[in-house]
């Protein structure tokens, strides 16, 4: 069948995905090609086409700055402290559900978990502010029985903290979908002849539990890995006044504030394709990984 | 590099047999005592927090400043926080701007990503790995937030609502994980279908859709709940509060503390210190914004683990 006979006989197919195709046209590749206007001097008044090319001075620009490289480094640090304090609590919040035995009990855990996923992240920070901030719950009870009040919502030393406990707050039970799925789908057989041989509960977690969650734990830590750079936007933007630059910067805020606050649509533009391009080199670095550990990851070979 | 969309491993539901299987040894109290504290703990700092908004939102004025804040425990309950900002134009019309780019925003994403997810699912139809390719490269690539936004606002998207919808109306990771439902769709149906005449319209309206009910209500659910919560497009490209919704205007007058017009605070005594709106307004707002999730989420709720699937990408 040759391809023009083809795309007859599948028309309304291709007419079916071309309002996702226009969309992603306009509003993902275009921006993917404009953001060569990183290698431009780009001016509001002259417009893409006739601003003028600067090549790599921008780039240049940007590696000299250090507050580019304080952002880079709040990145790294800030998703190396979730990395160790959050990647295990969904892990552990699944393992202690899976143990209870009463469905009902389970289910409502469940749902109750799973709801903040659902707030937003203004909400999630208006919670928390209300909760633990200079005029929140937490202070007003330490006042009232004569302890010093701590603000922790604008503590720049223990901010890397705070957005971790924000994320488990907002993220950990949803988390747990996966794992559960996973936790299902392990043979009960393999703990029955694990407990006839005489393996102990902690055992059987050992050498069946943990082994048939292993390719999840991998496919989530190289999302996690592949993803470092991009620490919640949103949830950085709405607290980086509050806390500092000097602790909450990071790079996607960086490349925000250099472009849509302060107008310097090349720098931000730099900012953001430097990210783009690590991002991708970590995606598939993440991959590699997986697969030398013998799991697919997120393609496989 | 071929796409497949593998169910996740437990599209069967955990284990639901109630009783201890006889080869597992009986739960040691401490053990127990453990595993409830720990249940106990967890539940409680998800739900007092929303139990405090909720709470504070119906306190009047003296509960507040004789809890210091935040009320823990019910003093003096009262309506009038709803009664004010049902009478506030600013927080009324944010809430119309909400609920309609929600209701608005998640039809259109439905429907384009419900056809793109289909006309991507037949197995062997022309140009359907080179399309998906095109569009799993905007998952791993992006040209970040500056280009995108000059190319909305060179589109005319500045001050407009459109701009709260149509840059981030469809997930990429959506369509795929309804692709793979769509796929598993027993094929014999199909072919049923197609034998007694009907077209990919009719086999998708038919056959498909009411087979993929539980994906079609998650994923309806994660597209509203992306609407309702979205807060950056607004920030970006919406610069006046007459055109704002609801998480602007929590994110101006309640995190930022800034002044909110209407609400009848008087102004502090220094220059320039305006005082806030009431805490309890503020907390009226909030819960405003926690109501339509509350609501849904039940419906919803028992598809999750159905609808859940991991979009994994093989090749």
């Amino acid at each position: 069948m040759t391809w023009r006979m083809q795309i007859r006989r599948d028309r309304t197919l291709l007419v079916m995905t071309a309002p996702v195709l226009v969309l992603l046209a306009l509003f993902a590749y275009v921006p993917m090609v404009g953001s060569v206007m990183a290698f431009q001097q780009y001016s509001v008044y002259t417009g893409f086409w006739e601003s003028d090319w600067v090549g790599m001075a921008t780039f240049q620009q940007l590696l000299g700055d250090a507050l580019f490289w304080q952002a880079f480094e709040n990145t790294l640090v800030i998703s190396a402290v979730q990395l160790l304090l959050y990647f295990p609590v969904p892990i552990a919040l699944a393992l202690l559900l899976n143990s209870i035995i009463s469905g009902k009990v389970r289910s409502f855990v469940q749902s109750v978990v799973y709801l903040p996923h659902f707030f937003s992240w203004v909400l999630v920070i208006t919670i928390f502010q209300q909760m633990l901030g200079g005029a929140g719950a937490l202070n007003s009870l330490l006042r009232r029985h004569g302890f010093e009040p701590w603000d922790i919502m604008t503590d720049p030393g223990t901010f890397t903290y705070l957005l971790t406990a924000q994320a488990v707050w907002k993220e950990a039970g949803w988390g747990i979908i996966v794992f559960l799925a996973a936790l299902a789908a392990i043979d009960q057989q393999l703990y029955e002849s694990a407990a006839v041989d005489g393996a102990g509960r902690w055992r059987r977690l050992w050498h069946v539990t943990l082994p048939g969650m292993r390719a999840v734990i991998v496919l989530m830590l190289v999302l996690r890995l592949g993803n470092a750079l991009t620490v919640g936007f949103e949830q950085m933007l709405i607290q980086r006044d509050a806390v500092g630059r000097d602790a909450a910067e990071v790079i996607d805020t960086f490349a925000y504030y250099y472009g849509v606050v302060n107008n310097n649509f090349s720098y931000g533009a730099a900012a953001g394709l430097f990210k783009g391009l690590l991002s991708l080199v970590l995606i598939l670095a993440a991959n590699r990984l997986a697969h030398a550990f013998g799991e697919d990851g997120l393609y496989r070979r | 590099m071929t796409m497949t969309t593998t169910p996740a491993t437990g599209v069967r539901s955990p284990r639901r047999d109630t009783r201890r299987p006889p080869w597992e040894e009986r739960p040691t109290p401490g053990g127990q005592a453990a595993k409830g504290t720990i249940l106990f703990v967890v539940l409680a700092v998800v739900l007092v927090p929303l139990y405090a908004v909720v709470l504070t939102s119906l306190s009047d004025q003296e509960s507040i400043n004789l809890a210091g804040g935040m009320v823990l425990v019910p003093h003096h309950l009262t309506l009038e926080s709803y009664r004010a900002i049902f009478s506030n134009s600013l927080i009324v019309h944010s809430l119309l701007v909400s609920l309609t780019i929600t209701v608005v925003g998640t039809v259109f994403s439905m429907v384009t990503t419900v056809l793109c997810a289909y006309g991507l699912s037949r197995p062997r139809s022309f140009g359907h790995r080179a399309i998906l390719m095109a569009l799993v490269v905007t998952m791993f690539f992006s040209g970040g937030i500056i280009p995108t936004f000059m190319v909305v606002s060179s589109l005319g998207g500045y001050d407009r609502y459109w701009s709260l919808i149509l840059p981030s109306a469809v997930s990429v990771f959506n369509i795929i994980v309804m692709r793979g439902f769509f796929t598993h769709t027993a094929q014999d149906l199909i072919d049923a279908a197609r034998v007694d005449g009907a077209g990919d319209w009719r086999i998708l309206w038919s056959v498909v859709l009411p087979t993929s009910r539980a994906v079609v209500a998650v994923i309806t659910l994660f597209y509203a709940v992306g609407y309702w919560n979205s807060f950056f497009n607004a920030l970006l490209y919406l610069p006046d509060n007459g055109k704002w919704p609801l998480q602007m205007i929590i994110y101006t007058y309640t995190l930022q503390g800034n002044f909110m017009p209407g609400t009848g605070a008087v102004s502090g005594q220094h220059l320039g210190h305006q005082a806030l709106a009431p805490l309890s307004l503020q907390m009226a707002v909030v819960t405003l914004t926690l109501i339509p999730i509350l609501v849904a989420y039940p419906f919803v709720q028992k598809h999750f683990t159905k609808g859940m699937l991991i979009g994994a990408i093989k090749g």
